[in-house]
Protein backbone atom coordinates (compact mmCIF):
# COMPACT_ATOMS: atom_id res chain seq x y z
CA UNK A 1 0.00 0.00 0.00
CA UNK A 2 2.00 3.59 -1.21
CA UNK A 3 1.51 5.99 1.75
CA UNK A 4 -0.84 8.58 2.38
CA UNK A 5 1.93 11.36 3.45
CA UNK A 6 5.33 11.16 2.89
CA UNK A 7 7.67 13.73 3.95
CA UNK A 8 10.93 13.93 1.81
CA UNK A 9 14.12 16.04 3.22
CA UNK A 10 11.87 18.77 4.58
CA UNK A 11 13.64 21.80 5.77
CA UNK A 12 12.06 25.43 7.31
CA UNK A 13 13.24 28.20 8.34
CA UNK A 14 12.41 30.89 10.27
CA UNK A 15 14.30 33.75 9.79
CA UNK A 16 17.41 32.60 9.95
CA UNK A 17 17.00 30.12 12.41
CA UNK A 18 16.43 26.27 10.80
CA UNK A 19 13.25 24.99 12.25
CA UNK A 20 12.80 21.79 10.36
CA UNK A 21 16.14 20.07 8.80
CA UNK A 22 15.69 17.06 6.02
CA UNK A 23 12.88 15.39 8.32
CA UNK A 24 11.19 12.77 6.21
CA UNK A 25 9.26 10.48 7.16
CA UNK A 26 5.59 8.23 5.92
CA UNK A 27 2.21 7.36 6.71
CA UNK A 28 -0.09 4.75 5.37
CA UNK A 29 -4.16 4.20 5.57
CA UNK A 30 -5.13 3.18 8.76
CA UNK A 31 -2.14 4.14 10.73
CA UNK A 32 -1.32 6.27 14.06
CA UNK A 33 2.37 8.00 14.20
CA UNK A 34 3.06 10.32 17.12
CA UNK A 35 5.70 12.98 16.56
CA UNK A 36 6.75 13.36 19.83
CA UNK A 37 9.53 15.68 21.12
CA UNK A 38 10.06 18.96 23.53
CA UNK A 39 8.41 21.99 23.52
CA UNK A 40 10.17 23.87 20.33
CA UNK A 41 11.86 21.00 18.42
CA UNK A 42 9.70 21.57 15.49
CA UNK A 43 6.76 19.00 16.23
CA UNK A 44 3.94 21.83 15.77
CA UNK A 45 5.70 23.47 12.65
CA UNK A 46 5.92 19.86 10.85
CA UNK A 47 1.82 19.38 11.78
CA UNK A 48 1.92 22.85 9.58
CA UNK A 49 3.79 21.92 7.00
CA UNK A 50 1.45 18.67 6.78
CA UNK A 51 -1.32 21.26 6.89
CA UNK A 52 -0.48 23.07 4.07
CA UNK A 53 -0.10 26.10 6.62
CA UNK A 54 3.34 26.50 5.93
CA UNK A 55 5.51 25.38 2.67
CA UNK A 56 8.64 23.53 2.88
CA UNK A 57 12.10 25.60 2.44
CA UNK A 58 13.41 22.38 0.65
CA UNK A 59 12.56 19.06 0.21
CA UNK A 60 8.85 17.74 -1.10
CA UNK A 61 5.72 16.82 0.90
CA UNK A 62 3.74 13.86 -0.59
CA UNK A 63 -0.12 14.03 0.17
CA UNK A 64 -2.45 11.88 -1.48
CA UNK A 65 -0.11 11.59 -4.73
CA UNK A 66 0.15 14.97 -4.91
CA UNK A 67 3.35 17.12 -4.53
CA UNK A 68 3.86 20.30 -2.47
CA UNK A 69 7.25 21.67 -2.73
CA UNK A 70 8.22 25.68 -2.12
CA UNK A 71 7.15 26.76 -5.45
CA UNK A 72 3.33 24.84 -5.35
CA UNK A 73 1.13 27.42 -6.34
CA UNK A 74 -1.91 28.21 -3.24
CA UNK A 75 -4.80 27.04 -5.46
CA UNK A 76 -3.34 23.56 -5.99
CA UNK A 77 -3.02 23.19 -1.90
CA UNK A 78 -6.75 23.67 -1.73
CA UNK A 79 -8.06 20.71 -3.01
CA UNK A 80 -5.25 18.29 -0.67
CA UNK A 81 -6.55 20.57 2.12
CA UNK A 82 -9.70 19.39 1.72
CA UNK A 83 -8.89 15.92 2.03
CA UNK A 84 -7.84 16.18 5.91
CA UNK A 85 -9.25 17.07 9.09
CA UNK A 86 -7.15 18.98 11.68
CA UNK A 87 -7.50 19.32 15.28
CA UNK A 88 -5.66 22.35 16.84
CA UNK A 89 -4.21 22.22 20.26
CA UNK A 90 -6.84 24.20 22.03
CA UNK A 91 -9.95 22.88 19.45
CA UNK A 92 -9.90 26.48 17.23
CA UNK A 93 -13.71 26.42 17.19
CA UNK A 94 -15.49 29.39 15.38
CA UNK A 95 -16.70 31.30 18.18
CA UNK A 96 -19.15 33.19 16.93
CA UNK A 97 -20.99 29.63 15.51
CA UNK A 98 -22.71 27.38 17.73
CA UNK A 99 -21.37 23.64 17.90
CA UNK A 100 -23.60 22.44 14.97
CA UNK A 101 -22.67 25.31 12.99
CA UNK A 102 -18.67 24.08 13.57
CA UNK A 103 -19.16 20.89 13.12
CA UNK A 104 -21.20 21.46 9.95
CA UNK A 105 -18.61 23.64 8.82
CA UNK A 106 -16.55 21.22 6.62
CA UNK A 107 -19.61 19.44 4.84
CA UNK A 108 -20.77 23.28 3.75
CA UNK A 109 -17.10 23.84 2.43
CA UNK A 110 -15.22 20.66 1.30
CA UNK A 111 -17.84 18.74 0.63
CA UNK A 112 -20.46 21.24 -0.86
CA UNK A 113 -23.59 19.14 0.82
CA UNK A 114 -26.33 21.62 0.77
CA UNK A 115 -29.26 19.58 2.28
CA UNK A 116 -29.68 20.63 5.66
CA UNK A 117 -31.40 17.57 6.47
CA UNK A 118 -28.53 15.48 5.18
CA UNK A 119 -26.14 17.95 7.32
CA UNK A 120 -28.31 17.54 10.62
CA UNK A 121 -28.39 14.05 10.70
CA UNK A 122 -24.45 13.90 10.12
CA UNK A 123 -23.76 16.83 12.78
CA UNK A 124 -25.89 14.67 15.53
CA UNK A 125 -24.48 11.21 14.22
CA UNK A 126 -20.32 13.07 14.49
CA UNK A 127 -21.32 14.19 17.95
CA UNK A 128 -22.84 10.74 19.22
CA UNK A 129 -19.52 9.53 17.63
CA UNK A 130 -17.43 11.86 19.88
CA UNK A 131 -19.62 10.89 23.05
CA UNK A 132 -21.52 14.45 23.55
CA UNK A 133 -24.86 14.54 23.69
CA UNK A 134 -27.34 16.84 21.40
CA UNK A 135 -25.22 20.17 22.00
CA UNK A 136 -25.74 21.70 18.76
CA UNK A 137 -27.39 25.28 19.94
CA UNK A 138 -24.91 25.59 22.60
CA UNK A 139 -21.89 27.49 22.14
CA UNK A 140 -18.31 26.94 22.17
CA UNK A 141 -17.57 29.71 25.39
CA UNK A 142 -20.18 27.44 27.32
CA UNK A 143 -18.45 24.29 26.88
CA UNK A 144 -15.67 22.68 28.74
CA UNK A 145 -11.46 22.38 27.32
CA UNK A 146 -12.81 18.43 26.61
CA UNK A 147 -15.80 19.07 25.46
CA UNK A 148 -14.56 21.54 22.94
CA UNK A 149 -11.43 19.04 21.70
CA UNK A 150 -14.18 16.36 21.31
CA UNK A 151 -16.68 18.87 19.17
CA UNK A 152 -13.07 19.73 17.25
CA UNK A 153 -12.98 15.78 16.46
CA UNK A 154 -15.90 16.09 15.39
CA UNK A 155 -15.81 18.41 13.05
CA UNK A 156 -12.18 17.03 11.70
CA UNK A 157 -14.15 13.89 10.85
CA UNK A 158 -17.34 14.77 10.08
CA UNK A 159 -16.33 15.23 5.88
CA UNK A 160 -14.70 11.70 6.34
CA UNK A 161 -11.16 12.54 5.39
CA UNK A 162 -8.16 10.53 4.60
CA UNK A 163 -5.72 12.37 6.77
CA UNK A 164 -5.98 13.36 10.45
CA UNK A 165 -3.75 15.74 12.44
CA UNK A 166 -3.96 16.40 15.74
CA UNK A 167 -1.69 19.34 17.51
CA UNK A 168 -1.25 17.76 21.15
CA UNK A 169 -4.95 16.54 21.95
CA UNK A 170 -4.28 15.81 25.63
CA UNK A 171 -2.89 19.14 26.67
CA UNK A 172 -4.45 21.17 28.96
CA UNK A 173 -6.54 17.96 30.16
CA UNK A 174 -6.75 16.12 33.76
CA UNK A 175 -5.54 12.64 33.41
CA UNK A 176 -8.42 10.98 33.31
CA UNK A 177 -10.13 13.12 29.84
CA UNK A 178 -6.43 12.81 28.62
CA UNK A 179 -6.41 8.99 29.09
CA UNK A 180 -10.11 8.96 28.15
CA UNK A 181 -9.28 11.28 25.07
CA UNK A 182 -6.78 8.84 23.98
CA UNK A 183 -9.20 5.87 23.67
CA UNK A 184 -11.60 8.38 21.97
CA UNK A 185 -8.66 9.26 19.82
CA UNK A 186 -7.75 5.24 18.93
CA UNK A 187 -11.46 4.27 18.72
CA UNK A 188 -12.50 6.67 15.91
CA UNK A 189 -9.19 6.24 13.88
CA UNK A 190 -9.71 2.67 13.47
CA UNK A 191 -13.41 2.81 12.76
CA UNK A 192 -13.08 5.76 9.89
CA UNK A 193 -9.93 4.39 8.74
CA UNK A 194 -8.19 7.26 8.72
CA UNK A 195 -4.41 7.78 8.52
CA UNK A 196 -3.42 9.67 11.87
CA UNK A 197 -0.56 12.10 12.95
CA UNK A 198 -0.46 13.13 16.73
CA UNK A 199 1.58 15.97 17.47
CA UNK A 200 2.36 15.81 21.29
CA UNK A 201 4.70 15.86 23.97
CA UNK A 202 2.72 13.35 26.30
CA UNK A 203 4.64 10.03 26.09
CA UNK A 204 1.78 7.75 27.90
CA UNK A 205 -0.65 9.02 25.34
CA UNK A 206 1.78 8.21 22.58
CA UNK A 207 2.58 4.85 23.46
CA UNK A 208 -1.02 4.06 24.37
CA UNK A 209 -2.53 5.15 20.41
CA UNK A 210 0.49 5.03 18.32
CA UNK A 211 1.47 2.40 15.91
CA UNK A 212 5.03 4.12 15.22
CA UNK A 213 6.82 6.96 16.71
CA UNK A 214 8.79 9.47 15.68
CA UNK A 215 10.80 11.77 18.11
CA UNK A 216 12.02 15.11 17.47
CA UNK A 217 15.55 16.82 18.75
CA UNK A 218 15.76 20.45 17.15
CA UNK A 219 14.47 20.27 14.18
CA UNK A 220 15.42 16.11 13.13
CA UNK A 221 13.80 13.25 13.92
CA UNK A 222 16.24 11.47 16.16
CA UNK A 223 14.64 8.14 16.21
CA UNK A 224 11.88 6.16 14.82
CA UNK A 225 10.03 3.00 15.38
CA UNK A 226 7.50 0.97 16.39
CA UNK A 227 6.19 1.75 20.02
CA UNK A 228 7.03 -1.78 21.15
CA UNK A 229 11.04 -0.85 20.38
CA UNK A 230 10.45 2.79 22.26
CA UNK A 231 11.40 0.46 25.57
CA UNK A 232 13.92 -1.60 24.27
CA UNK A 233 16.20 1.39 22.22
CA UNK A 234 19.42 2.64 23.22
CA UNK A 235 19.40 5.69 21.29
CA UNK A 236 20.84 8.58 23.45
CA UNK A 237 17.61 10.75 22.19
CA UNK A 238 14.82 8.30 23.89
CA UNK A 239 16.43 7.80 27.13
CA UNK A 240 17.04 11.44 27.28
CA UNK A 241 12.97 12.27 26.03
CA UNK A 242 11.78 9.42 28.35
CA UNK A 243 14.34 10.31 31.38
CA UNK A 244 12.89 13.77 31.30
CA UNK A 245 9.21 12.85 31.26
CA UNK A 246 10.19 10.30 34.37
CA UNK A 247 11.92 12.94 36.02
CA UNK A 248 9.06 15.61 35.09
CA UNK A 249 6.62 13.04 36.22
CA UNK A 250 8.46 12.63 40.00
CA UNK A 251 8.46 16.12 40.63
CA UNK A 252 4.56 16.84 39.60
CA UNK A 253 4.31 13.89 42.34
CA UNK A 254 6.40 15.46 45.10
CA UNK A 255 5.21 18.99 44.70
CA UNK A 256 2.80 20.07 47.08
CA UNK B 1 15.07 57.72 21.93
CA UNK B 2 17.31 58.66 18.81
CA UNK B 3 14.68 61.19 16.50
CA UNK B 4 16.19 59.63 13.61
CA UNK B 5 15.67 56.26 14.63
CA UNK B 6 12.11 57.24 16.04
CA UNK B 7 11.01 59.20 12.32
CA UNK B 8 12.49 55.72 10.89
CA UNK B 9 10.92 53.31 12.92
CA UNK B 10 7.60 55.09 12.23
CA UNK B 11 8.02 55.36 8.40
CA UNK B 12 8.29 52.02 8.32
CA UNK B 13 5.76 51.03 10.07
CA UNK B 14 3.29 53.72 8.28
CA UNK B 15 4.24 51.79 5.29
CA UNK B 16 3.50 48.39 6.34
CA UNK B 17 0.16 49.58 7.72
CA UNK B 18 -0.33 50.74 4.42
CA UNK B 19 0.61 47.62 2.62
CA UNK B 20 -1.42 45.68 4.55
CA UNK B 21 -4.51 47.46 3.91
CA UNK B 22 -3.58 47.47 0.37
CA UNK B 23 -3.12 43.95 0.12
CA UNK B 24 -6.43 43.10 2.37
CA UNK B 25 -8.57 45.48 -0.26
CA UNK B 26 -7.26 43.32 -3.37
CA UNK B 27 -7.69 40.49 -2.19
CA UNK B 28 -10.96 41.12 -0.40
CA UNK B 29 -11.74 42.72 -3.61
CA UNK B 30 -10.97 39.76 -6.08
CA UNK B 31 -12.82 37.39 -3.40
CA UNK B 32 -15.90 39.18 -3.25
CA UNK B 33 -16.53 37.57 -7.19
CA UNK B 34 -14.30 34.59 -7.18
CA UNK B 35 -14.22 33.40 -3.16
CA UNK B 36 -15.54 31.88 -0.79
CA UNK B 37 -17.38 33.57 1.85
CA UNK B 38 -20.31 33.56 4.15
CA UNK B 39 -23.69 35.08 3.11
CA UNK B 40 -25.03 34.32 6.45
CA UNK B 41 -22.12 36.11 8.09
CA UNK B 42 -22.86 39.48 6.06
CA UNK B 43 -26.63 39.41 7.29
CA UNK B 44 -24.69 39.31 10.49
CA UNK B 45 -22.62 41.83 10.02
CA UNK B 46 -25.29 44.52 8.34
CA UNK B 47 -27.02 43.86 11.80
CA UNK B 48 -23.94 44.80 13.79
CA UNK B 49 -22.90 47.56 11.86
CA UNK B 50 -26.25 48.94 11.78
CA UNK B 51 -28.87 48.05 14.21
CA UNK B 52 -25.74 48.44 16.80
CA UNK B 53 -24.66 51.75 16.51
CA UNK B 54 -28.12 53.48 15.43
CA UNK B 55 -28.11 54.75 18.94
CA UNK B 56 -25.05 56.24 19.09
CA UNK B 57 -25.66 57.62 15.45
CA UNK B 58 -28.74 59.31 16.83
CA UNK B 59 -27.39 60.86 19.90
CA UNK B 60 -24.35 61.96 18.09
CA UNK B 61 -26.21 63.65 15.11
CA UNK B 62 -28.92 65.18 17.12
CA UNK B 63 -26.60 66.95 19.76
CA UNK B 64 -24.17 67.73 16.71
CA UNK B 65 -27.02 69.24 14.85
CA UNK B 66 -28.49 71.73 17.99
CA UNK B 67 -24.94 72.52 18.69
CA UNK B 68 -24.65 73.88 15.26
CA UNK B 69 -28.14 74.98 15.67
CA UNK B 70 -26.42 77.23 18.83
CA UNK B 71 -23.41 78.41 17.30
CA UNK B 72 -25.48 79.57 13.81
CA UNK B 73 -28.45 81.27 15.41
CA UNK B 74 -27.12 84.03 16.62
CA UNK B 75 -24.97 85.10 13.71
CA UNK B 76 -27.57 85.16 11.35
CA UNK B 77 -30.22 87.14 13.36
CA UNK B 78 -27.94 89.90 13.68
CA UNK B 79 -26.79 89.81 9.88
CA UNK B 80 -30.73 89.74 9.18
CA UNK B 81 -30.72 85.97 7.64
CA UNK B 82 -32.38 83.96 9.45
CA UNK B 83 -34.42 82.95 6.33
CA UNK B 84 -30.96 80.52 5.61
CA UNK B 85 -30.70 78.95 8.81
CA UNK B 86 -32.53 75.83 7.74
CA UNK B 87 -30.61 75.60 4.34
CA UNK B 88 -27.18 75.95 6.13
CA UNK B 89 -27.69 73.78 8.79
CA UNK B 90 -28.94 71.07 6.28
CA UNK B 91 -25.95 71.28 3.93
CA UNK B 92 -23.53 71.24 7.10
CA UNK B 93 -25.02 68.07 8.06
CA UNK B 94 -25.81 66.61 4.46
CA UNK B 95 -22.07 67.07 2.69
CA UNK B 96 -20.12 67.09 5.92
CA UNK B 97 -21.12 66.37 9.53
CA UNK B 98 -23.16 63.66 8.90
CA UNK B 99 -20.86 61.31 7.05
CA UNK B 100 -18.16 62.25 9.00
CA UNK B 101 -19.88 61.68 12.30
CA UNK B 102 -21.13 58.89 11.43
CA UNK B 103 -17.63 57.21 10.17
CA UNK B 104 -16.32 58.17 13.60
CA UNK B 105 -18.53 56.52 15.46
CA UNK B 106 -18.87 53.41 13.09
CA UNK B 107 -14.92 53.12 13.14
CA UNK B 108 -14.55 53.72 17.33
CA UNK B 109 -17.39 51.11 18.32
CA UNK B 110 -17.65 48.41 15.12
CA UNK B 111 -14.23 49.00 13.90
CA UNK B 112 -12.49 47.98 16.95
CA UNK B 113 -14.76 45.19 18.33
CA UNK B 114 -13.95 43.92 14.07
CA UNK B 115 -10.02 44.03 14.43
CA UNK B 116 -10.50 42.49 18.07
CA UNK B 117 -12.61 39.58 16.81
CA UNK B 118 -10.30 38.98 13.76
CA UNK B 119 -7.22 39.29 16.21
CA UNK B 120 -8.70 36.63 18.31
CA UNK B 121 -9.43 34.40 15.67
CA UNK B 122 -5.97 34.57 14.58
CA UNK B 123 -4.32 33.89 18.25
CA UNK B 124 -6.94 31.17 18.75
CA UNK B 125 -5.70 29.92 15.30
CA UNK B 126 -9.46 29.99 14.36
CA UNK B 127 -7.83 31.58 10.77
CA UNK B 128 -5.31 28.54 10.00
CA UNK B 129 -8.72 26.59 10.71
CA UNK B 130 -10.43 28.31 8.17
CA UNK B 131 -7.40 27.54 5.77
CA UNK B 132 -7.49 23.77 6.32
CA UNK B 133 -11.03 23.44 4.92
CA UNK B 134 -9.41 24.87 1.76
CA UNK B 135 -10.87 28.51 2.41
CA UNK B 136 -9.13 31.97 2.31
CA UNK B 137 -9.26 33.48 5.19
CA UNK B 138 -9.06 37.06 4.33
CA UNK B 139 -11.68 36.59 1.94
CA UNK B 140 -13.93 34.48 4.03
CA UNK B 141 -13.60 37.07 6.79
CA UNK B 142 -13.44 39.85 5.33
CA UNK B 143 -15.66 40.24 2.60
CA UNK B 144 -18.98 40.02 4.77
CA UNK B 145 -17.65 43.09 7.09
CA UNK B 146 -16.25 45.25 4.11
CA UNK B 147 -19.45 44.57 2.01
CA UNK B 148 -21.73 45.42 5.07
CA UNK B 149 -19.62 48.27 6.02
CA UNK B 150 -20.09 49.94 2.07
CA UNK B 151 -23.70 48.83 2.81
CA UNK B 152 -24.63 50.73 6.34
CA UNK B 153 -22.80 53.52 6.33
CA UNK B 154 -24.94 55.17 4.11
CA UNK B 155 -27.87 54.30 5.59
CA UNK B 156 -26.88 55.16 9.03
CA UNK B 157 -25.83 58.31 7.03
CA UNK B 158 -28.98 59.12 5.83
CA UNK B 159 -30.73 58.56 9.73
CA UNK B 160 -27.78 61.23 10.67
CA UNK B 161 -29.11 64.05 8.51
CA UNK B 162 -32.70 63.45 9.61
CA UNK B 163 -31.89 64.02 13.32
CA UNK B 164 -28.90 66.13 13.15
CA UNK B 165 -31.75 68.18 10.97
CA UNK B 166 -33.70 67.38 13.38
CA UNK B 167 -31.84 68.66 15.85
CA UNK B 168 -30.92 71.57 14.71
CA UNK B 169 -34.59 72.42 13.83
CA UNK B 170 -35.89 72.09 17.42
CA UNK B 171 -33.49 74.27 18.84
CA UNK B 172 -34.04 77.61 16.37
CA UNK B 173 -37.92 76.51 16.30
CA UNK B 174 -38.01 76.71 20.33
CA UNK B 175 -35.95 80.67 19.56
CA UNK B 176 -38.57 81.56 17.64
CA UNK B 177 -37.64 80.75 13.92
CA UNK B 178 -40.69 80.08 11.15
CA UNK B 179 -40.83 76.51 10.69
CA UNK B 180 -41.75 77.44 7.52
CA UNK B 181 -38.51 79.66 6.62
CA UNK B 182 -36.63 76.84 8.24
CA UNK B 183 -38.09 73.97 5.38
CA UNK B 184 -38.24 76.76 2.54
CA UNK B 185 -34.66 77.78 2.90
CA UNK B 186 -33.32 73.91 2.95
CA UNK B 187 -35.28 73.44 -0.28
CA UNK B 188 -33.73 76.59 -1.92
CA UNK B 189 -30.25 76.05 -0.86
CA UNK B 190 -29.76 72.35 -1.20
CA UNK B 191 -29.84 69.76 -3.73
CA UNK B 192 -29.96 66.45 -4.81
CA UNK B 193 -26.18 66.40 -5.81
CA UNK B 194 -25.58 66.94 -2.22
CA UNK B 195 -27.17 64.02 -0.74
CA UNK B 196 -25.59 61.95 -3.06
CA UNK B 197 -22.09 64.08 -2.30
CA UNK B 198 -23.06 62.84 1.29
CA UNK B 199 -23.32 59.42 0.62
CA UNK B 200 -20.66 58.51 -1.80
CA UNK B 201 -18.63 59.83 1.12
CA UNK B 202 -19.92 57.79 3.72
CA UNK B 203 -19.91 54.62 1.38
CA UNK B 204 -15.91 55.08 1.22
CA UNK B 205 -16.14 55.71 4.84
CA UNK B 206 -17.45 52.59 5.75
CA UNK B 207 -14.67 50.83 3.21
CA UNK B 208 -11.78 52.33 4.50
CA UNK B 209 -13.20 51.99 8.41
CA UNK B 210 -13.81 47.77 7.20
CA UNK B 211 -10.30 47.14 5.60
CA UNK B 212 -8.46 49.16 8.02
CA UNK B 213 -10.31 47.23 10.74
CA UNK B 214 -9.29 43.37 9.31
CA UNK B 215 -6.45 44.13 7.86
CA UNK B 216 -5.16 45.46 11.41
CA UNK B 217 -6.61 42.06 12.90
CA UNK B 218 -5.12 39.86 10.69
CA UNK B 219 -1.55 41.95 11.45
CA UNK B 220 -2.48 41.33 15.01
CA UNK B 221 0.26 40.02 17.13
CA UNK B 222 0.09 36.79 19.18
CA UNK B 223 -0.87 37.31 22.70
CA UNK B 224 -4.14 39.31 24.33
CA UNK B 225 -1.33 42.48 24.15
CA UNK B 226 -1.25 42.12 20.56
CA UNK B 227 -5.04 42.20 19.74
CA UNK B 228 -5.13 45.11 21.83
CA UNK B 229 -3.05 47.02 20.22
CA UNK B 230 -4.54 46.02 16.76
CA UNK B 231 -7.88 47.26 18.31
CA UNK B 232 -5.76 50.27 19.04
CA UNK B 233 -4.37 51.11 15.49
CA UNK B 234 -7.71 49.87 13.79
CA UNK B 235 -9.32 52.80 15.41
CA UNK B 236 -6.28 55.11 15.07
CA UNK B 237 -6.32 54.27 11.23
CA UNK B 238 -9.81 54.29 10.32
CA UNK B 239 -10.31 57.56 12.16
CA UNK B 240 -7.44 59.40 10.65
CA UNK B 241 -8.35 57.68 7.19
CA UNK B 242 -11.89 59.11 7.78
CA UNK B 243 -10.79 63.12 8.35
CA UNK B 244 -8.15 62.82 5.36
CA UNK B 245 -10.45 61.36 3.01
CA UNK B 246 -13.53 63.82 3.99
CA UNK B 247 -11.19 66.59 2.85
CA UNK B 248 -9.91 64.99 -0.56
CA UNK B 249 -13.39 64.18 -0.90
CA UNK B 250 -15.01 67.10 -0.41
CA UNK B 251 -12.41 69.45 -2.41
CA UNK B 252 -13.20 66.60 -5.56
CA UNK B 253 -17.08 66.51 -4.52
CA UNK B 254 -17.96 70.56 -3.67
CA UNK B 255 -14.61 72.55 -3.71
CA UNK B 256 -13.70 75.45 -5.85
CA UNK B 257 -15.83 78.72 -6.25
CA UNK B 258 -19.28 78.06 -8.42
CA UNK B 259 -20.76 81.05 -9.58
Amino acid sequence: MSPILTMENVCVSFASRRVLDKVYFDLRAGEISCLLGPSGCGKTTTLKVVAGLLRPEEGVVRLFNRSVTAATPEQELVGIRKEMGVVFQGGALFDSMTVGQNVAFPLLYCRDVRDPLKIDRAVVDMLQHVELGDIRNMYPAELSGGMRKRVAIARALVHKPSLLLFDEPTTGLDPITARHMDQLVLDLCRKFNVAVLVVTHDLVSALGIADRLLLMEKGRIAWRGAKDEWSGSSSPAVREFAEGMVSIGAGEEVSP
Amino acid sequence: MNPVLWIGEQSISIVETLGQFTLVLGRSFTGLFTGVWSRSDFSEQLERIGVSSVLMVAITSGFMGMVMAVQTLDQFVRFGATGYIGGVIALSMVREMSPVLTGLVVSGRVGAAMAAEIGSMKVSEQLDALRTFGLDEVVFVSCPRIMAGIVMLPVLTIFSFIVGIGGGFLYVAAHGVNPFLFKQSMEALMEPYDLLGGLLKALVFGLLITVSACSQGFAAEKGARGVGSATTRAVVWGNMLILVFNYILSTLLFGGIKG
